[in-house]
């Protein structure tokens, strides 16, 4: 009997070996003439323990990992033998870090061949499409927003009030636009969703589409993905042959096509107005709102844009029943989040559960603490325009409005950890910086602000003048924050005054330090 | 690797414009597929696409400047991106990135002086779980250290 075997083909895999992982298993079944297939999957997000090998059997995927190339032949060997080995992990299910989540846009992450439409079927999928198709635009509109799904890119706006803003515009051509330019650092949930269960965003835009009565949809990845560029454009051509873009979508009088378009590494293009203007041609130039993009979006046309984990939220929301969705959260946090364990941490990866868990939990219990063993000191949450919190904060609760009052924000929820070897100073420094890169030039607290805050940063290291030049920071963060047109210049003060007001120290030399030096 | 690039000529330039200027907005895409063919945007490019969309040549040379990935000559042999984002720097990335301008003789954002390779930062890969990380030629690199560091340059340098 041909042994079945998974292998991720996930960029994050890929990074670590799992191509050649593949390869050795393939030239070591040929050694023993043993029949294999094996299945290039997405990813479970466990990557502390990629390349993870998973092999079918009558009681279901069993898994191993961290496999290199070398161990091929013994994995093979037990497998074939029953034995153990050294890297078995048991059930693939079973693995304490993926039973503890909550797994409802990523059930099938990892799980399925995301190049295979029939795969996507068997399990589950395009169950939300035939019943939306089935209740009509406005149960759906009530489902969506009865699921209290917010915006998962970090804005947190409420996705059944966008749609139907949309669906109540009235134009000749409407259009859905998914927001696949995740630039945060430590976020990585849309790559993995869209390379390891890309058909799920297609069928998230395809009900947005069905709902509103747009006809034409654009999936906008940044050039920095090209793996999941490439799994967007084989799923949707996928999707074409089998009656689910096009006209006649899933045997209704429904037509919507979809098309991948590529940035071409511009960050402020993640900013909804930005990232228009970039897909209609242009620079991307932050538009003052209102007019809003559900009146006045793509080509001037009534458009709903959506992170790509909001139109992954959708389908189940939709198969399940609004009410399975909400029942899990708290506050008005609705449902899961995919949070993502980054940076210096033992066990990063993509950890999707209700909303609720703390800060704490997530670092220390799950995350493991970090991978150099030194004492976990700043995380920053959010993205580059998120806070640093420090331990003293590890008991908030990941909740938009937990986050919120306390001077932070979830954003797209990525989570990087920082040892005690973090220089604040530097960390912040960096933020200017990044702002003064990436900025679209449009404002001026944006464009010129993050220049004079590198340069005063730069001044605090240098010991010039500090307190003084910590005040001059801080009313230039209060100026960009309260006079920026987007989030781009309005949340980099985040980063820079949550690490002078929870890392004083780094910035100002203790008195005692100076006088023994 | 890289993939060889073809010689810019105006014959072909024109023939990559016409394949995708029906698109709804398609300046971006149509530099993307001009810098593929070229390994860079030729300037003589710049008031074709201009005239095959019916747009002026600043607004289409504004477009061009303003994205990072597009190039105005052609970059190093071998194009070596170190992510230098924060998931990265947590990791240790700031001190591998020096450690690669040392090596190579070169700060970040520049090609060597016998162009074989060129140095970039990446303001993220999405490998943030698995950081610090890197890519040569389009090909990506996990969980780097400082021997995995010296293998990309070494083999860059080749």
């Amino acid at each position: 009997m041909t042994m079945r075997l998974f292998v991720p083909r996930d960029a994050g895999a890929v990074a670590v070996g799992a191509d050649d992982v593949a390869l050795a298993l393939e030239q070591a079944a040929a050694r023993r003439g043993l029949a294999i297939e094996i299945i290039r999957t997405g990813s479970r997000g466990l990557y502390w323990l990629e390349p993870v090998v998973e092999v079918a059997t009558p009681a279901g995927r069993i898994a191993f990992g961290p496999v290199t190339p070398a161990d091929a032949p013994s994995l093979l060997d037990a497998v074939a033998t029953g034995g153990p080995h050294p890297l078995g992990l048991g059930a693939a299910e079973e693995i304490p870090w993926l039973k503890r989540q909550t797994r409802l846009t990523f059930a099938r992450c990892g799980v399925i061949d995301p190049r295979s439409l029939d795969d996507y079927r068997a399990h589950g999928g395009y169950k939300g499409l035939e019943r939306a198709l089935s209740l009509g635009p406005d149960a759906v509109l009530a489902e969506v927003t009865a699921s209290g799904l917010r915006g998962r890119g970090g804005a947190g706006f409420p996705t059944g009030i966008k749609w139907k803003t949309v669906a109540q515009a009235s134009a000749n051509r409407k259009f859905i636009v998914c927001n696949a330019d995740e630039g945060d650092s430590g976020t990585f949930a849309d790559r993995m969703i869209m390379e390891g269960d890309p058909f799920l965003v297609i069928e998230g835009m395809t009900i947005a589409a069905i709902t509103v009565g747009a006809t034409k949809g654009y999936i906008y990845i940044r050039s920095e993905y090209p793996h999941a560029v490439e799994a967007m454009n084989a799923a949707i051509k996928a999707a074409k042959r089998g009656g689910y873009l096009g006209t006649d979508i899933g045997g209704s009088k429904q037509e919507f096509d979809l098309e991948v378009r590529v940035g071409a590494g511009a960050y402020v293009c993640g900013e909804e107005t930005s990232l228009l203007e970039s897909l209609e041609g242009r620079r991307g130039i932050v538009r003052a709102k209102p007019p809003l993009p559900a009146h006045h979006g793509l080509f001037g046309k009534p458009t709903v844009i959506n992170n790509v984990l909001s139109f992954a939220a959708v389908p189940f929301v939709m198969a399940e029943g609004a009410k399975a969705y909400a029942d899990f959260g708290m506050g008005r946090s609705r449902g899961t989040m995919p949070i993502q364990l980054a940076g210096n941490i033992r066990h990063g990866g993509l950890f999707e559960t209700a909303f609720g868990v703390t800060l704490g939990e997530l670092v220390d219990e799950i995350g493991g603490g970090t991978f150099t063993d030194r004492p976990v000191r700043a995380v920053q949450v959010g993205g580059p325009l998120g806070a640093y919190f420090p331990r003293a904060l590890f008991d908030t609760p990941f909740d938009y409005e937990a986050f919120a009052a306390r001077d932070g924000l979830i954003g797209h929820g990525g989570i990087v950890v920082f040892d005690d070897s973090v220089d604040m100073r530097r960390q912040a420094r960096f933020a200017m910086e990044f702002c003064a890169i990436e900025s679209c030039g449009k404002c001026t607290p944006c464009r010129i602000g993050s220049t004079r805050g590198v340069e005063t940063i730069e001044k605090i290291i240098n010991g010039e003048r500090v307190a003084e030049n910590l005040a001059l920071v801080e009313d230039l963060c209060n100026t960009m924050k309260f006079g920026s047109l987007c989030a781009l210049g309005g949340f980099t003060p985040y980063p820079v005054l949550s690490a002078l007001k929870h890392f004083r120290e780094d910035f100002v030399p203790a008195p005692t330090l100076q006088a023994a030096e | 690797m890289t993939a060889v690039s073809e010689h810019w000529s105006e014959a072909r330039g024109a023939e990559i414009i016409a394949e995708h200027a029906g698109q709804e907005g398609a300046t971006l895409v149509i530099l993307h597929a001009l810098q593929e063919a070229f390994g860079y945007v030729p300037e003589p490019a710049i008031p074709m696409v201009a005239q095959a969309l019916s747009l002026s040549r600043a607004e289409v040379h504004g477009v061009f400047t303003f994205y990072h990935d597009f190039r105005h000559k052609p970059a190093g042999r071998h194009v070596l991106k170190l992510c230098c984002a924060e998931a990265c720097q947590a990791a240790g990335g700031d001190r591998l990135a020096a450690r690669a301008e040392a090596k190579l003789g070169v700060s970040l954002g520049h090609t060597t002086a016998d162009d074989r390779v060129t140095l970039e930062p990446i303001y993220c890969l999405g490998l943030c779980a698995t950081a610090p990380s890197a890519m040569l030629d389009g090909r990506l690199v996990g969980r780097l250290d400082e021997a995995r560091l010296d293998a990309l340059v070494a083999e860059a340098q080749r």
